[in-house]
């Protein structure tokens, strides 16, 4: 069959889209698949090992303790595939360590004071991002916490506390970590290799460790 | 379609007379550092527009700079517009410092054009402190130009009156740009041109623009009355006398306004903006989509557009410039509508703000739309200003890198990295910046607090630290000082600082500030 035939031959064509599909290495396809579906939010390949799915679950609450790198990193990665990203509550992360490790100023919202009206502030922020990081005020309520992490199963966004809270899905913790780079009187700052551990319910029971290095090579 | 007989009111340099400046001292409207508008004196020291601040200062060293702010602007015209309302009605406001009215009618009752024009100068002479010049021609584009050479074209002249003028009054940069370097340098080697070739080259836009040169035509060819079911309406409650509020009705209300219009594929060019008072008071004025205005490369009004329109209106009436007795609400607002008098086909260069982004975008979530509702409800609960994102500026220290700019002000970023800084901290940058620093003491292996010297030299070798109250850790390595001088020059601010990075045992990374002997942790690399 000359090509310009082939060119019309739309069955041969699906058939021949099919065997190139299979031909795919098993492992990319299945990356395939977590890249486009909507359920899972990317992570960075760092920390895939963390989570059970390779991914965090839309709808589901996620809390980081003892590294703010550690949440700036997986904003980054929801930021480089053009998700909305926000803040609510204080200290704030660092812009510049945000802008470094990859996040889209951009589409990076934050509310610094919310004051006593952060659940409110939270909820609507949960109706329209991707993910929402909080930093609840020490005398934060329980069933403030619940209500958003219910809030946030609806509207599938990732609620991820950054601290501590016993009901979410799944919780990162900083375990050991390390700077490199200083010496005594000289040297700088230049890689954090943190021990991090992850356990939750459900297929997160299991505890699972990695270890990171950041800031990440892009 | 023969034009109508209009006639404009231009108050020249209107930015910078009314940020407070006159035609006879030299002031010049500085927006990103360049000339928006400056005063007569200026320009006849060369100042220009466009200009560069320090090209523009050098020609004239006595020259006064002015912010750029569009809402004050509109809310000062608001007097002239008022003052001219009370001899003809029916205004149109193109630009604040130029509106519009319809000549034909007021002339009759005036008894000629020359006794209407005397008229509405004296009025507004009387009721304002402004300088105003008038020009009367057929259509809206011909007065313009009329009004700036302050002068009365006679019925059907306005080809002729146009013809000498350069083509860069029709501000088509791009197009203009293009014309000259075909050797056409007037209005009327423009107009000489056939319409039909003109239309095909330039399309729908050029044809409009050549139709404004041959003077005949005065809106664009498909301009018809708006079908009543586009207009949107808002009942206020509580009523609304805050102008920071009425911002958010706005906004509101124009993305419903612009919504409405392009769901059947139109562009607003003229836009009435009504309100009512709790004691039944009616306010109403109409923006046209200024062809005039330098930003303006679309056929009609953008959703931000109209939200700007609006928000100055809004601000022009609460914020009390008008006397009480002829405008100025006696009470809140209470009810507010947006009315689209004239609309053309939109030709799809149109940018539709939130339409095309909402269906372009891609990946999680990133409804635009949405956000933008979401975040404008924490602005409802917060206020405007507590819904911030970041800008990575130039600078040396954190906290002077970063500028947070509110959710809908423009973000403005610079380029970055475009100069050293030197003294400036390697990346990566601390992850959590301390609000306040937190006051820490640090000593050395025989336990003696650890000072700088003025030539910035450590003691001794940092080995404990503590922050606080909290028991003391080791320190595993350290770097600095690095010295950060701050205003040298100024005996009050300046500060002398030496900046520390250490990292402890535990495995934490501290920035650490030594100023006055004393001790504190600034941002934490965690």
């Amino acid at each position: 069959m000359t090509a310009f035939e082939h060119m019309f031959d739309t069955q041969g064509m699906l058939r021949s889209a099919a065997s190139s599909l299979e031909a795919l290495s098993p492992d990319l396809l299945e990356q395939l698949r977590a890249a486009g579906s909507k359920e899972l939010l990317p992570v960075p390949q760092a920390l895939a090992t963390l989570f059970p799915e390779g991914g965090v679950r839309r709808g589901s609450t996620v809390t980081v303790s003892g590294s703010s790198s550690l949440v700036l990193a997986l904003l980054a990665e929801v930021s480089r595939h053009q998700g909305w990203c926000a803040e609510v509550g204080s200290p704030l992360l660092g812009s510049a360590a945000a802008a470094e490790a990859g996040v889209d100023l951009e589409r990076f919202v934050r509310v610094a004071e919310p004051g006593e009206q952060w659940p409110s502030a939270v909820a609507s922020l949960l109706e329209a991002f991707d993910i929402v990081v909080i930093h609840p005020p020490p005398r934060a309520r329980e069933a403030d916490m619940r209500r958003l992490s219910a809030r946030a199963r609806e509207r599938s966004a990732v609620l991820l506390v950054a601290g501590s809270w016993e009901g979410s899905q799944i919780g990162l913790t900083v375990i050991e970590q390390r700077w490199h780079g200083l010496g005594s009187g000289h040297g700088y700052l230049q890689a954090h290799e943190l021990e991090v551990q992850s356990l939750g319910r459900g297929a997160a029971v299991r505890p699972r460790r990695a270890t990171v290095w950041l800031p990440q090579a892009l | 379609m023969t034009a109508v007989r209009a006639l404009a009111v231009w108050c020249p340099d209107w930015p910078v007379i009314a940020a407070g400046g006159s035609a006879e001292l030299p002031g010049a409207v500085m927006h990103a550092n360049r000339v928006v508008a400056c005063s007569a004196a200026a320009r006849l020291d060369g100042v220009r527009r466009g200009q560069r601040r320090r090209d523009a200062q050098s020609k004239c060293p006595e020259l006064t700079v002015y912010n750029h702010d569009p809402a004050r602007d509109a809310r000062l015209f608001e007097s002239v517009a008022t003052a001219v309302e009370a001899i003809v009605p029916g205004i149109e406001i193109i630009r604040p410092g130029l509106l519009v009215v319809a000549a034909r009618g007021a002339a009759r009752y005036y008894q000629g054009e020359l006794p209407l024009l005397a008229t509405i100068a004296r009025a507004v002479c009387d009721a304002t402190r402004y300088d105003v010049q008038l020009g009367i021609a057929d259509g809206i584009f011909a007065a313009t130009q009329a009004a700036y050479a302050a002068f009365v074209v006679p019925a059907g002249e306005a080809a002729a009156f146009l013809a000498p003028l350069p083509i860069r009054v029709l501000d088509r940069p791009e197009l203009a740009d293009l014309l000259i370097r075909l050797g056409i340098h007037t209005l009327g080697d423009f107009a000489g041109l056939p319409r039909t070739d003109v239309l095909a080259r330039f399309g729908p836009d050029g044809a409009y623009v050549h139709d404004l040169a041959r003077g005949v035509e005065i809106r664009p060819p498909s301009a018809r009355a708006a079908p009543p079911d586009l207009d949107v309406e808002m009942t206020l409650d509580p009523p609304i006398d805050r102008v920071d509020t009425a911002t958010f009705v706005a906004k509101t209300l124009a993305e419903q306004l612009h919504e409405r219009l392009a769901a059947r594929g139109l562009a607003c060019i003229r836009i009435s903006i009504e309100a009512c008072t709790e004691n039944g008071e009616q306010l109403s004025r109409s923006w046209r989509h200024g062809t005039t205005s330098p930003a303006v490369s679309t056929p009609g009004f953008t959703a931000n557009a109209i939200a700007d329109r609006t928000r100055w209106q809004l601000d022009g009436w609460l914020s009390g410039t008008i006397r009480s007795d002829d405008g100025q609400p006696s009470s809140g607002l209470v009810f507010l509508r947006l009315v689209p008098d004239e609309v053309i086909h939109d030709d799809g260069r149109q940018l539709s703000l939130w339409g095309a982004e909402a269906g372009a975008a891609s990946g999680p979530g990133g409804d635009l739309e949405q956000i933008d509702r979401a975040l404008a409800r924490v602005q409802g609960m917060l206020g405007p200003d507590a819904v911030v994102t970041a800008v990575v500026g130039a600078g040396r220290d954190v906290a002077e890198q970063i500028r947070l700019v509110s959710w809908g002000e423009p973000r403005d970023v610079l380029p970055a990295d475009a100069w050293p800084w030197p003294g400036r901290l390697p990346a990566p940058s601390p992850a959590t910046v301390l609000k306040s620093a937190q006051p820490a003491t640090v000593t050395d292996i025989g336990g003696n607090p650890v000072v700088v010297t003025g030539r910035c030299v450590v003691s001794a070798a940092p080995r404990w630290l503590r922050i606080g109250q909290q028991p003391p850790v080791a320190i595993a390595g350290w770097a600095g000082p690095w010295p950060l001088d701050v205003r040298w020059w100024d005996r009050l601010t300046a500060r002398r600082r030496a900046r520390f990075q250490i990292a402890t045992i535990d495995g934490a990374g501290l920035l650490m500030v030594c100023e006055n002997g004393r001790w504190s942790v600034e941002a934490l690399y965690d």
